[in-house]
């Protein structure tokens, strides 16, 4: 049932950015920033963790999950330290993330070569 | 010679094409036109180290192979007029310094081949050189990085969007007579008609076309039935039809003879979208195929008329329109007596 | 008397000449690719809870890790931009995507050198997401903060 969830929660928010891209004719980074941000709104009224427990990877794989993780590590860290907290938490859960893409990213740039 | 109406040039020195050369990459290969090109490269690289040399090194062997076809030595040329889609025109200049012939500069976008045809003949016409060469190159992936996305980016384009073809050709002019002569050139003017989207730039382009050829036919007091073929650059499926209609619309019909090169340098099932563009398209069609028709006789007169997108990607991020431009140039078959 | 195609018409008769996108067939195609990727990251998910013992929280950021570097991989190998046209914003708005942005702009700009191409133009794509996830979170935050003072 997870997977079936999974599959579908995933499948319809990409539809929700299919729409943008081809009704509203966003970029793609257009409809993936205002995505993002509406993970972190979400989040910021305790909602996407809701989504969470319901669909699983279906709401933790798409980008409005970046949203959520900074929102999420920001507050936690704003609990204990108040408003400088915010500063220190907003990458914490999101850092596994971010420091793979980059190394990832770097490492397929120096031994790949481009094909077009 | 010299002008003609409002915006054309008459050659009346008898200015004539003596040879062409073109080159192309592994999708133009593959596509109906494949054995008009002198030289094919079935690796985008084209054996180099990135993008930028496979493309340097495309123009340059269409040069240096159009001069080698004419039996002459690079030094034997006066001029080179050359352009392309690269900022600071790099692939041009950097492969003028290797071939050390004297350059003019120019950049028309996709109308560049036109460009450089129209004012190498106005320079030989007047005497001001013996002999030129208009010379254009374009790739898919040079083009991509600077006007669109890295070329492994998983952007998902439209059916309007155009592939930027991979080629180079040349051709060399003079009047030394030969089968191909060019009768005249009509300069155009900037049109823009508030179309901003780059994934559709065939229907940005048409206002071009249309006030080009509309003001060729006029100065020269012609019809298109004077024509074997109107041939556009890049205008596209979305944009052909756009022409056609907005021409019938003022009384002129080029249904008959109008033909696109975007639409005859690719097969209908190659993965290109609405058709082919760049700087290349039009003069890989033009100095190929459309030459080997006039010199076999089953063309008599062709209007080529070069289409070009004249933005930018910072244009475009600061929300401006694309306005375009087209050059037209006639060649006309002789006999050689 | 204005024409359909004079320059103030222009615009809205070219219209009917442009074929609009096939929005349902391109909305199945992007809710397959995406439910497809989202089930990998959740037997991901479940392999490193069940095999390596993480709890469900912490299972995300290896779960993150591994769809990345598949990603980074596919971008390499010249297959994910494939499967994006077909994919659309099935391949673009899961993580993968974000990795494939990074990877595509770092490799394409590998030929102006490892520190100013690929160092500088590694989040020419991939920049914009990671600003307005930052800057509205700290909103967000701020405001939140605030409110449950």
């Amino acid at each position: 049932m997870d997977y079936l969830w999974a599959f579908l929660v995933g499948g319809g928010i990409c539809v929700i950015g299919q729409i943008l891209l081809d009704v509203a004719k966003l970029t793609p980074a257009h409809v993936l920033s205002s995505f993002v941000v509406t993970g972190a709104v979400l989040d910021g009224f305790s909602l996407y963790d809701k989504l969470i427990k319901f669909a699983g990877a279906g709401a933790t794989v798409p980008i409005t999950s970046f949203g959520h993780s900074l929102l999420h590590g920001a507050m936690k860290q704003a609990e204990d330290h108040g408003f400088i907290g915010v500063a220190i938490g907003i990458f914490q859960l999101t850092s596994a993330g971010i420091a793979s893409a980059i190394l990832f990213g770097f490492l397929v740039a120096v031994f790949f070569k481009p094909k077009g | 010679m010299g002008k003609l109406g409002k915006q054309t040039w008459i050659f009346e020195n008898q200015v004539y094409i003596n040879e062409t050369a073109t080159v192309a990459g592994p999708m133009e290969a593959q596509g109906p036109l494949s054995e008009t090109f002198d030289i094919t490269f079935d690796d985008l690289h084209c054996h180099e180290d990135n993008w930028e040399k496979a493309e340097r090194k495309i123009l340059q062997q269409s040069i240096q192979t159009c001069i080698q076809k004419a039996r002459l030595q690079t030094d034997q040329i006066d001029l080179m007029l050359s352009g392309d889609l690269l900022n600071q025109n790099v692939t041009s200049n950097y492969a003028a310094r290797t071939l050390s012939i004297p350059i003019l500069n120019m950049f028309g976008a996709c109308s560049t081949s036109m460009e450089t045809l129209a004012v190498a003949s106005a320079l030989v016409d007047a005497g001001f050189v013996n002999n030129a060469i208009a010379a254009t190159s374009s790739h898919n992936a040079t083009a991509e990085r600077q006007f669109r996305y890295p070329t492994e980016y998983g952007g998902q384009k439209p059916a309007t969007a155009t592939t930027t073809i991979t080629g180079g050709g040349s051709a060399l002019v003079s009047q030394k007579p030969s089968t191909i002569r060019v009768e005249a050139a009509t300069i155009g003017k900037v049109m823009d008609y508030q179309m901003g989207d780059p994934f559709d730039m065939g229907s940005a382009m048409v206002p071009a076309a249309y006030d080009t050829i509309k003001t060729h036919l006029a100065d020269m007091g012609r019809s298109p039935d004077d024509y074997d073929l109107i041939v556009t650059g890049d205008l596209s499926s979305i944009g052909s039809p756009i022409l056609k209609d907005m021409m019938k619309e003022d009384g002129i019909n080029i249904d008959d003879v109008h033909n696109d090169c975007g639409l005859m340098i690719y097969n209908s099932d190659q993965p290109v979208f609405a058709g082919g563009s760049g700087t290349a398209c039009s003069a890989v069609v033009t100095y190929g195929h459309i030459v080997s028709e006039l010199r076999k006789g089953r063309l008599n007169r062709v209007l080529i008329a070069a289409t070009g997108s004249l933005h930018s990607p910072t244009m475009i991020q600061q929300k401006e329109t694309m306005p375009s431009i087209a050059h037209g140039v006639v060649l006309t078959r002789e006999e050689l007596s | 008397m204005s024409k359909k195609f004079d320059k103030q018409n222009y615009k809205n008769t070219v219209k009917s000449y442009q074929p609009k996108p096939n929005l349902f067939l391109n909305c199945v195609k992007a809710f397959i690719i995406g439910g497809l990727i989202c089930v990998v990251g959740q037997a991901l998910t479940d392999f490193y809870i069940g095999v390596f013992g993480y709890s469900e929280k912490d299972a995300a950021s290896p779960t993150a890790a591994t769809l990345i570097l598949i990603s980074s991989l596919l971008t390499g190998f010249g297959v994910y931009d494939k499967l994006a046209q077909f994919a659309g914003a099935g391949s673009a708005v899961p993580i993968t995507g974000f990795a494939n942005a990074i990877t595509s702009a770092a490799l394409e700009h590998k030929s102006e050198g490892l520190v100013l191409g690929v160092g500088g133009n590694m989040f020419k794509l991939a920049g914009s997401v990671i600003v307005y996830g930052t800057v509205s979170a700290y909103l967000v935050g701020i405001i939140r903060y605030l409110i449950m003072q």
